[in-house]
């Protein structure tokens, strides 16, 4: 039982190893499910709709990985995404001329919230939660008091962002894998990676060890920003119109949180990485299109996304808290491949 | 500018790397340290010794860029330096390893050694560059076998106490300071500790070495300032003194008995806590007793299961094989609630984490295990704590201050006052001792032989063998989970060593 919890060549199961294995079962039963259905789940279609389901949260969920990394937490996500869109839609204003106008003026209002986010967790020592909580509000009130509904317009050219494929893989999907990409070049070859995970770690130690511990948060925060305002373009360019709800109807500021902590990152910052968050938000697409397909209603949906979530944190707490290996007694199984996996 | 100690080559007297003058320090009106001049040379050991409150952490944190000295000078290597952030102390050339770990527990050991300071290729990290560097810092330290690669958290704590010095002295130090390296080492890895000292000497870098073991402070350091209320006693050579003379200097008193003797009448009576053949995942059959009335101690190393049995006894782990008998009686002890209902109390080893609840109030603190699991006692508790808060000379500005900001010996007082407030009938030490001044010890001491005269059973673990040797009336030995000899009171250092680790008698501690 332990070698089948093993990697080929002995290489022992890491945390994101674990999560992939969850994936795998997951599309496993996916599979069967679906076929119990009469559908195929690795139709070209469906593929294409599980892949398109990974971008949106994705982009966002990269982002929430460097601030969580960074000891922050970011829940004005839904907000920036929703105020982008819109942002970006009436720049727009369905001329194709304007599309870079659009997009630099968007990205340009995701960074600056990021950037003063970043600023107040980092300088003024207000924790992620709370700071990014009171930027969610400003911006979920500025939206409702100046948008009635849905506003702007997407030009066609820019609609194609949305909707081109290549095979069955959506561009906005291999987009954000580009960016997941980058990231995981920024955590694990650059000092500001370094730096990231060692302020999100413990920011005394980070300290007394001669990093400048402002910036890694700061960065953290912009990116994360900047994610959330790709994630609003994407959904301009499906829907064509900017939303002020479409962020928050999406849930994306707790379900990117889902997703990060599913992919094996330590809430507290300083552990974890990119490859896992992905894997969580594929296990989450997975799910989503599954129950689509099964016709699940919307409540038991959220159970069972509510129940993964559990499940994974409880796991991922058992697994911390055996320090020490025993010495006399054999451990269960699944005891041993969580040592393996810590 | 280069002044005037800077001394020419082929002087026998080696260059002064650190120099301190009329250094003072006050906090909201206190003062902490007063007029202190220190000189350390290159390649010099300075052992700096006094009681906790005494200063020593103080100037050392003024010298690592910490605090911020309120007058005085400090000059490393002639030039004199002023420090607003721990940063500049470390560019200037002063490390210096503080008791906490100062690691990332989750990045590995290359990771730790090279933080802040990632050697980069084409702008990006050079990561094969960098478990390199880290191989090749432990290798000039004398250290094998510990692959840089590895993730700190799942090193030893003596691997992760090499790693912490392994980081000052890859930044390129002059000076490395050193609080207490040894508080949380067994008697056998201090070896590898001292052997990583002479090699950091021998580069010519001057250490100032600051611990509560005199021996260690005797055997490592050439000479050695005794501070006592912020102000410098002497600056003498090791040679010049002796343990002695040290603590008069240290305590201002002569401290005739350091450990005291057992009250008049104290004679180990009835069974009180039995084990047969008791075991979990951590300890395998455990058979012990511990009588009304005695000391027992239990003595191993690092890692031999002595931690892991005490808490089996309390139920943190409870044992899963074997019995348990409390005064002849069979009891079940699952959880540590269970073991407090039986009046069994454990001063764990780690206060910050595991004793106390650093926020809270000192009275908060003291009557916090009463209020959980004897709630109708918490009144009577409640006024009796006052008469047994003074009686260990808990020295702190009320009962309302909160515990945090007492000092160590302060604070294990607060721990042992909780446990005094139910009345124990069996009371388990870890490390009771570990980081406190000589006066608390001395206070831990007498009142555990007050317990003893009360017909309490105490099961004391300690690192440090003196006391052990010391205070116990029976010493049980432990090696990898089992009980692996039994020795009396009147046993030798070297007697415990060689039953502790499975040797013959030649192999002591360094």
């Amino acid at each position: 039982m332990t070698g089948a919890l093993r990697l080929p060549r002995g290489v022992p199961l890491t945390s994101t190893g674990i999560v992939y294995l969850v994936l795998l079962l997951v599309v496993l039963l996916s599979t069967v499910l679906t076929a119990s259905a009469g559908r195929n789940f690795f139709s070209p279609g469906n593929l294409s709709a599980v892949l398109t389901g990974m971008s949106v949260l994705g982009f966002i969920a990269i982002g929430q990985t460097l601030v969580i990394l960074a000891g922050s937490l970011d829940l004005s996500v839904p907000y920036v995404t929703s105020l982008c869109s819109l942002v970006a839609g009436t720049a727009m204003a369905g001329q194709t001329s304007n599309v870079v106008l659009g997009v630099v003026v968007a990205l340009g209002t995701a960074s600056v919230i990021g950037l003063v986010n970043g600023l107040v967790v980092a300088v003024l020592d207000v924790h992620g939660f709370i700071a990014t909580l009171g930027m969610g509000l400003i911006i979920s009130g500025y939206l409702a008091s100046n948008y009635q509904g849905s506003a702007g317009s997407a030009p066609r050219a820019f609609r194609l962002w949305g909707a081109t494929h290549i095979g069955p893989v959506p561009l906005s999907t291999l987009v954000m894998l580009g960016c997941a990409a980058l990231v995981i070049v920024l955590l694990r070859r650059t000092r500001m990676g370094h730096h990231l995970y060692a302020v999100g770690g413990n920011r005394e130690v980070a300290r007394m060890s001669g990093v400048q511990t402002v910036p890694p948060v700061v960065v953290a925060h912009v990116l994360c920003s900047l994610l959330s305002g790709v994630a609003g373009l994407l959904l301009l360019a499906r829907l064509s119109v900017g939303s002020p709800t479409i962020g928050s109807q999406g849930g994306y500021d707790l379900m990117s949180i889902a997703a990060v902590v599913l992919g094996g990152t330590v809430l507290g910052g300083g552990k974890g990485n990119v490859l896992g968050t992905l894997g969580g938000v594929a296990i989450f697409a997975v799910l989503d299109n599954v129950m689509s397909v099964m016709a699940v209603n919307p409540f038991l949906k959220d159970v069972v996304r509510g129940l993964v979530i559990i499940v994974a944190v409880a796991v991922y707490a058992r697994r911390s808290t055996g320090g020490r290996p025993a010495r006399f007694e054999r451990p269960s199984v699944t005891d041993a491949a969580l040592q393996e996996a810590r | 500018m280069r002044a005037d100690e800077d001394v020419a080559a082929g002087v026998p007297e080696p260059a002064v790397v650190l120099r301190v003058e009329g250094l003072t320090k006050s906090f909201l009106g206190t003062t902490v340290l007063r007029d202190v001049d220190l000189t350390v040379r290159a390649g010099e050991v300075h052992g700096l010794v006094g009681e906790n409150g005494a200063g020593k952490s103080t100037l050392m944190k003024v010298l690592a860029g910490v605090h911020q000295p309120d007058s005085g000078t400090v000059r490393i290597e002639g030039r004199e330096v002023h420090f607003t952030h721990p940063v500049q102390a470390q560019r200037a050339g002063i490390s210096t390893v503080f008791q906490e770990f100062n690691l990332l527990p989750d990045r590995t050991v290359a990771e730790n050694l090279s933080l802040g300071r990632e050697p980069r290729r084409r702008g990006l990290v050079d990561t094969r560059q960098m478990v390199e560097d880290a191989a090749r810092l432990l290798a000039d330290l004398g250290v094998e076998g510990l692959d840089p690669r590895r993730v700190t958290r799942s090193l030893s704590v003596a691997e992760q106490q090499v790693v912490e010095i392994a980081k000052a002295v890859g930044q390129d130090a002059r000076l490395i300071s050193m609080d207490e390296p040894t508080a949380a080492l067994a008697e056998h890895e201090v070896s590898l500790l001292y052997s990583i000292i002479a090699r950091i000497r021998a580069r010519g870098v001057a250490i100032l070495y600051v611990s509560h073991r005199l021996k260690e402070v005797f055997d490592l350091c050439g000479r050695i300032t005794v501070l006592k209320d912020g102000e410098r006693v002497v600056t003498a050579a090791a040679a010049e003194l002796d343990e002695q003379s040290l603590v008069r200097h240290m305590v201002g008193r002569p401290l005739t008995t350091f450990f005291p003797d057992p009250a008049p009448g104290t004679t180990p009576g009835e069974p009180r806590l039995t084990l047969q053949d008791a075991g979990n995942g951590y300890v395998d059959g455990i058979t012990l007793q511990v009588r009304r009335g005695e000391i027992v101690g239990l003595a191993g190393l690092q890692g031999s299961g002595r931690t892991e049995l005490v808490e089996a006894v309390f139920g943190a782990e409870p044992f899963t094989r074997g019995q348990m008998e409390l005064d002849g009686a069979p009891v079940r002890v699952t959880t540590p609630r269970q073991a407090i209902r039986h009046r069994i109390a454990l001063v764990t080893e780690d206060r910050k984490a595991t004793g106390l609840a650093l926020q809270q109030s000192l009275l908060d603190n003291a009557l916090g295990v009463v209020r959980a699991s004897f709630p109708r006692r918490t009144a009577a508790a409640r006024d009796a704590m006052p008469g047994t808060l003074s009686s260990l000379a808990v020295s702190a500005r009320s009962l309302a201050q909160e515990v945090q900001y007492l000092s160590g010996g302060n604070q294990q007082k607060v721990v042992l006052a909780r446990w005094l407030a139910i009345r124990p009938r069996v009371v388990l030490l870890d490390e009771p001792t570990r980081g406190i001044d000589v006066g608390a010890k001395h206070a831990v001491y007498e009142l555990m032989r007050g317990l003893a005269a009360e017909g309490v059973a105490v099961l004391m673990v300690s690192s440090e063998l003196p006391e052990v040797l010391g205070m116990a009336d029976r010493i049980l030995v432990m090696r990898d989970g089992r009980l692996a000899g039994e020795l009396t009171g009147a046993a030798t250092e070297e007697e415990v060593l060689a039953v502790a680790t499975g040797a013959d008698t030649h192999e002591g501690a360094a």
